[in-house]
């Protein structure tokens, strides 16, 4: 069962929007966030909460690919293989943590430490080739850079993400934030990367505007 | 001296432009007392008078689409913010709020003032932990300092906003299923009409913006239509963000007036890598049929990537050096919208398949040359037979990879698989790719 703490920050999501069901994703996110996928147990208290079937909750679920049906790792490797990630090395890098991990897509470290999905751009091209750890970003990867990022990972010691908090968080953790609960990181890591002030460094440097 | 004109971010070098108090310190926040002041239908004249146009890829006037918005029809109204940047190349939405998530907010407040609405929702995708953080943040302090909620400044206006966070569908990106997604359901396109305006969110008169596009919304009311109007081309009016990756030495944003040409921007950025030539590129991401080095004098504004046979879209400036299997490109975005068709339409959910198994088969050379007409002729089956755009930028790389490649793919038969080594192309040698 869920705790009563647990039950009651449902609600409070439930609460944000005019109309219940527009909860299900941030309840979904949460659920991840205590279980770490889509147990069949959360499927049934959003279905409860929203008065929805269970059926109903699924066809949300499988519709979105951050929503798991099995346990991931402790920290989930996304490698953008994308084209302009994959022509600039994220074949390459996919390749490197497959055999460093001695795993394939979709599919766990038998310690349950790291998991490895292909995925698809993510909305940082200009810092390519671009690898998210628990959908924080690792800028600008090489093949050395990522078997220390997925070695650090199953030694349960990974590096810090490169635009984000200091360390980094578990999947459940990060999961936590994307339902809504803040953890009161948001003043850690930088406001932007290099490749973000390319142009205000060229302007400021040519003497200014026009 | 140089072309940028850089507004958004100009405080981005800042190191705490995404606090409230970075904000405030320039000047963050003066813009809506201004706005408030003034009475909502002037607020939308003087954003359809400066021209702004949509920064997400479809270029329709952002102060038209605010009028079209019923008044006076005692409807609850939402204004939506579209932060579900992923389109493949686009990556300037989310620099933008990771270093700025307070001008979205100001501009979010205007906004809704103007298309009365007293809840807005901000939509952003799931794969950016970091940047739902930042945003959870600043709505956080929007609201203690009297930003949002009740009586906003004492002016009498209410706002609600609220952060939803995506997980993962590049179709949430297409408004109308990004609005189903925010109402609960599988995230599928909705057929139009009706359009958003009068039946959106909830069935109630809704506007969906891009980011990049509420963003400017505050220097402009802060600076005038005059100002706004005195950067950027004819039709194509203001300053947007150009985002410039793959083969160039400094990749990165730049924001600039409309109407700056790629050649103008690879020169600010150091041109093309090392020992390399530009062979092909998109202009706002890989929805836009591609483009070759005969198009680096093409303005960036709507009419002029238009007029050349492509789209402005996101602005996302792809750029591929002459290691680059043009094949291969297509395949790998043909496999991306096969991943991401919703399945609601049979052209796009079945001919996105099709698409990849042929791609697959020429790119390894089994291929033959019937085989590029039977390609063309599947997507001229898939563009403009469903509900949304997805089904016309699956089709957009390979018809234009073929206008101007051809040869290459033929390269591919006779060559009896791919002539190019993929090592090449990379940013580190082979050795370490073990």
């Amino acid at each position: 069962m869920f705790t009563n703490e647990e039950l009651g920050t449902m609600d409070q999501i439930i609460a944000r929007y005019p109309k219940s069901r527009s909860a299900i994703m941030p309840l979904l996110h949460f659920v991840q966030s205590i279980d770490g996928y889509v147990t069949e147990r959360g499927i049934e208290m959003i279905a409860e909460k929203l008065d929805l079937s269970t059926a109903e909750v699924t066809a949300v679920s499988s519709f979105y690919t951050q929503y798991k049906s099995a346990p991931v790792g402790e920290y989930h490797v996304g490698v953008c293989v994308n084209t302009l990630c994959a022509v600039m090395g994220g074949d390459e890098l996919y390749k490197t943590a497959c055999d460093r991990l001695g795993i394939g897509n979709h599919e766990t470290t038998p310690d349950g430490k790291v998991s490895l999905e292909r995925i698809e751009c993510n909305a940082a091209c200009d810092y390519a080739p671009v690898v998210m750890v628990n959908w924080e970003f690792y800028d600008n990867q090489t093949p050395e850079s990522l078997r220390e990022l997925v070695d650090g990972a199953r030694a349960g010691n990974p590096p810090a993400p490169t635009r984000g908090p200091k360390k980094l968080r578990t999947w459940k953790e990060n999961s936590a934030v994307l339902a809504g609960i803040s953890d009161g990181l948001s003043g850690e890591g930088v406001q932007a990367g290099e490749a973000t002030l390319r142009g205000l460094k060229v302007s400021k440097s040519a003497g200014g505007k026009k | 001296m140089s072309k940028l004109t850089p507004v958004l971010s100009a405080a981005w070098d800042q190191a705490d432009s995404f606090t409230i108090d970075g904000y405030k310190r320039n000047g963050g926040y003066n813009a809506i007392a201004k706005a408030l002041g003034m009475s909502a239908d002037d607020v939308i004249t003087t954003i359809k008078d400066s021209g702004l146009r949509g920064r997400g890829g479809a270029g329709f006037p952002t102060g038209n689409k605010w009028s079209f918005i019923p008044q006076g029809d005692n409807k609850a109204h939402y204004l939506v913010v579209n932060a579900d940047e992923s389109e493949p190349g686009t990556c300037k939405d989310m620099p933008l709020l990771l270093a700025n998530p307070h001008v979205l907010i100001e501009g979010i407040i205007i906004g809704s003032y103007a298309i009365r609405a007293n809840h807005a929702f901000i939509y952003v995708r799931g794969e950016v932990v970091h940047v739902v953080r930042r945003l959870q943040q600043a709505i956080a302090d929007a609201y203690k300092a009297g930003y949002l909620g009740k009586n906003i400044l004492g002016k009498g206006y209410d706002l609600e906003l609220t952060l939803h966070a995506g997980a993962g569908a590049y179709i949430c990106g297409e408004e109308t299923a990004l609005l189903d997604s925010l109402e609960g359901f599988r995230g599928q396109p909705r057929l139009r009409p009706p359009f958003p305006a009068i039946a959106g969110l909830y069935a109630m008169p809704t506007v969906v913006n891009n980011v990049e596009s509420i963003a400017s919304v505050p220097a402009i009311i802060n600076n005038g239509v005059e100002w706004f109007q005195s950067m950027g081309t004819e039709k194509s009016k203001g300053f947007t963000l150009y985002s410039l990756s793959g083969h160039v030495k400094n990749p990165g944003q730049f924001e600039a007036p409309l109407g700056i040409t790629l050649r103008e921007i690879l020169e600010l950025a150091g041109g093309i890598r090392g020992g390399h030539q530009l062979k092909f590129w998109t202009p706002g991401g890989s929805s836009t049929p591609i483009f070759t080095a005969e198009h680096l004098d093409t303005p960036l504004d709507y009419e002029g990537v238009s007029a050349a046979g492509s789209m402005l879209g996101t602005k996302a400036l792809q750029i591929f050096d002459e290691t680059t299997c043009v094949v291969r490109a297509a395949l790998r975005w043909s496999e991306f919208y096969k991943h991401e068709s919703c399945g609601k339409c049979t052209p796009c959910r079945e001919g996105t398949w099709w698409l990849v198994q042929m791609l697959e088969d020429l790119e390894a050379g089994k291929g033959t040359e019937a085989d590029l007409d039977k390609l063309l002729d599947l997507c001229d089956n898939i563009a403009g037979r469903s509900f949304c755009a997805l089904a016309d930028g699956a089709v957009a790389p390979i018809i234009s990879t073929l206008k101007y490649f051809r040869s290459e793919y033929i390269a591919h038969q006779t060559n009896g698989g791919c002539p190019f080594d993929p090592v090449a192309s990379t940013l580190f040698d082979a050795v370490g790719a073990k």
